[in-house]
């Protein structure tokens, strides 16, 4: 199987999708002729052209929402953020207007958008650029999140975003996209909903989304090796939809949990996935569900600590061995 | 010419009559003394050597992530900050080195900064495109394309409020003529008479995108007008011709809240940052020579000094010299400086957390 770079994968997907449909185009600041700020979008303008690829103005809440608009007659945007930090600009098209359109139009109107770019820390830009908002969307309902972890997901999630009928925001991590993962050749689509194992194991579960989960692999990784302590990795792939059973599953299986994400804590991602563990599986837990998130202040630029202040292997190895 | 606090310029805020702003400001190029324009000259060679260090800094590892330069468009700062009295003020977008060396930041500071060391302006908690010095009258550094445009508006708002005399210079970039908080702000700034004067730093691309690519009608200033707000359209190339268009529109927004937008032509010769490497793919090598060979506002400066008489060569080496070493300097400070201890993560977020008051109760963070 060939090894192709994630940023690569996504580009596969999006070129595979508008070659299928005619009505998927995609939006986004130096997306066509620059090829993507971080070339996610590469040589994509020049096989489809200036009418299905195209350079926008620095306007984003102009832009998504005028995706948001043109998905209501059936065209099919993909609206990229150059950082999803840049969300905020036009927090109200996405988060007002694209999530309630089909719910106040009793179900009339779809609004099938994919709306995606990277989101995280850990690249020395500083509190403006470091977002990750898979919480605030998550938390919104009528809107889907998806947050890949490697290409192979990428790929297969991206494609089932585009052919999603509700708005589907997908975050994707700007230290990923140079990374290779093993990608078929042949077409496949991954649910949105479908949590996957990454790892099997018997003594703990780290159940994570998004590059926490290689985060998660490295840790693991450390347990065996050093400790002697088989995890389980699970890898959520999409917020909302998700996958509760398979959350579940694992912790009945190995009685204990830490829950790693790159939120802040309060409110975070894994501040839901607890409650839910609590809720649904409090007779099998040998010990208090713990957390592992971004430490909880705006992310500091200067780089010794900002490598400090997203989940690294070390916190989550500590945070095993504090429940173990 | 390096502090706002030099007495240079027009007259600064606090001694404002009812003359107009015109007749004011007359002579604002004619009062300067030789000594002033030197300084002029001087703080947009420091700006240029600056730049070049921390890009040599970056090119060694030692800055990361974003770093944009703002070498091409240093007469915009210098001259705007020359005509800062006592209560005027700045704030600009994420190409913000300049304006800091121009209202008096040390390059230590800002060296510091971008090496992400505890020495730096903000401690090493904002980086390149968060510099802030409310003691200056700097208000950042803002990283969020137009996202200081309110802002702007907002500190003029406050001058007006506590009356007093002084007006708010916002900077902001081609590309981000096209938010919607600008057009907010202009809306803002007019129907409420706000004393804050919109610079355009227009240097024709906003990344790899050209204003004819990105803005419907031009010139971009005009679309003041919507808003019955003055506008008008600068050489940057010429700090004189900066400073004479900026003068009038500082004063008009001070002694009358007028609040006005300047679009001032300049041009950046590196890529939108660092990371940019490929900048010649969308603009030609020709059209960035020609700059640097005929609008450059350094040389333009420093021929019309030389053919004043003001500067020598060798006082045009010195300059350089000591520029330069400056800059070398501040790298070794930045270097031999710590990093902020891990504490540090935590301050800063909350006064309160800050100050130890127990006037709250409750938990405000939540670590694991
Ligand atoms: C809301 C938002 N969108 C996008 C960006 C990414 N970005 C940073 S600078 C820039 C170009 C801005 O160009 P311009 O306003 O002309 O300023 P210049 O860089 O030329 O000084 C873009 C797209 C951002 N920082 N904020
Ligand atoms: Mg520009």
């Amino acid at each position: 199987m060939p090894q192709i770079t994630y940023r690569k994968a996504l580009n596969d997907a999006f070129a595979e999708e508008l070659e299928r449909d005619e009505n998927v185009i995609m939006l986004g600041e130096e997306i066509a002729q620059y090829n993507g700020a971080y070339k996610v979008t590469e040589g994509l303008h020049a096989r489809f052209g200036d009418g299905r690829i195209m350079d926008t103005p620095i306007s984003e809440a102009g832009f998504a929402g005028l995706g948001i608009g043109a998905s209501m007659l059936g065209v099919r945007p993909i609206i990229e953020l150059m950082f999803w930090s840049f969300s905020y600009v036009a927090f109200d098209q996405l988060f007002n207007n694209a999530p309630m359109i089909r719910y106040m139009s009793g179900g009339l109107i779809n609004v099938p958008i994919v709306v995606r770019g990277p989101a995280n820390g850990g690249t020395n830009v500083g509190a403006t650029h470091s977002h990750t908002p898979e919480n605030f969307a998550a938390y919104t309902p009528g809107l889907k999140v998806v947050c890949p972890s490697n290409a192979y997901d990428a790929k297969g999630l991206m494609k089932s975003a585009v052919r999603d009928n509700d708005p589907v925001f997908v975050m994707e991590n700007t230290l990923l996209y140079g990374q290779k993962w093993d990608v078929p050749e042949e077409e496949y689509l991954i649910p949105l909903g479908k949590a996957d194992i990454k790892r099997e194991g018997t003594d703990i579960s780290l159940i994570a989304h998004g590059r926490c989960v290689i985060t998660c692999l490295e840790a693991a990784r450390v347990l065996k090796e050093e400790h002697e302590i088989d995890a389980e990795v699970v890898d959520l792939r999409s917020i909302r939809p998700l996958d509760q059973e398979a959350i579940i599953d694992s912790v009945k299986k190995t009685n204990r949990a830490v829950l790693v994400d790159e939120n802040k804590p309060f409110c975070g991602t894994s501040a839901q996935i607890a409650a839910l563990i609590q809720e649904h599986a409090f007779d099998y837990l040998d010990a208090p569900v713990k957390r592992v998130s971004s430490l909880d202040a705006p992310q500091i630029y200067s780089k010794p600590l900002e490598d400090e202040m997203v989940p690294n292997a070390k916190r989550i190895v500590k945070a095993v061995q504090e429940i173990l | 010419m390096s502090k706002n606090s030099n007495t240079t310029t027009t007259a600064n805020g606090k001694s404002g009559t009812a003359q107009s702003a015109k007749k004011k400001s007359a002579g604002v190029n004619a009062s300067l003394t030789r000594e002033d324009k030197v300084l002029l000259y001087r703080d947009m060679v420091r700006i240029r050597r600056f730049e070049e260090r921390s890009l040599h800094a970056y090119q060694q590892g030692k800055i990361g992530g974003f770093l944009h330069l703002y070498i091409g468009q240093e007469s915009i700062a210098v001259a705007s900050a020359s005509l800062m009295g006592g209560h005027d003020h700045i704030i600009t977008a994420y190409r913000d080195h300049g304006q800091a060396l121009s209202v008096g930041m040390t390059m230590n500071e800002c060296m510091a900064e971008l090496y992400g060391k505890f020495t730096g302006c903000s401690k090493g908690k904002g980086g390149s495109m968060h510099f802030f010095a409310p003691d200056k009258n700097y208000w950042g550094g803002h990283g969020i394309v137009a996202g200081q445009t309110p802002l702007g508006a907002g500190i003029a708002f406050a001058l007006k409020y506590k009356k007093l005399k002084g007006c708010c210079l916002c900077l902001l970039g081609d590309g981000a003529v096209n938010q919607g908080a600008y057009h907010e702000s202009l809306n803002l700034a007019a129907l409420w008479n706000l004393p804050v004067v919109y610079i355009i730093e227009n240097n024709r691309y906003s990344m790899g995108t050209s204003q004819e690519r990105s803005s419907a009608g031009a010139p971009l200033a005009r679309r003041a007008e919507s808003y019955d707000m003055d506008w008008d359209v600068v050489d940057g190339s010429s700090v004189y011709e900066i400073r004479k268009k900026l003068a009038p529109a500082m004063q008009r927004a001070r002694d009358e809240h007028r609040p006005c937008v300047l679009e001032i032509q300049t041009y950046r010769y590196r890529g939108h940052s660092v990371a940019d490497a490929n900048h010649e793919k969308y603009r030609s090598k020709k059209e960035i020579e020609d700059y640097k060979q005929n609008h450059d506002p350094i040389m333009l400066f420093q021929q019309t000094l030389l053919k004043e008489g003001v500067l020598t060569d060798e006082k045009i080496d010195e300059i350089d010299r000591e520029a330069k070493n400056e800059a070398a300097e501040s790298a070794k400070f930045a270097d031999e400086s710590p990093y902020p201890p891990e504490e540090e993560i935590f301050t800063d977020v909350y006064w309160e957390v800050d100050h130890k008051t127990e006037k709250n109760q409750g938990r405000l963070f939540f670590n694991d």
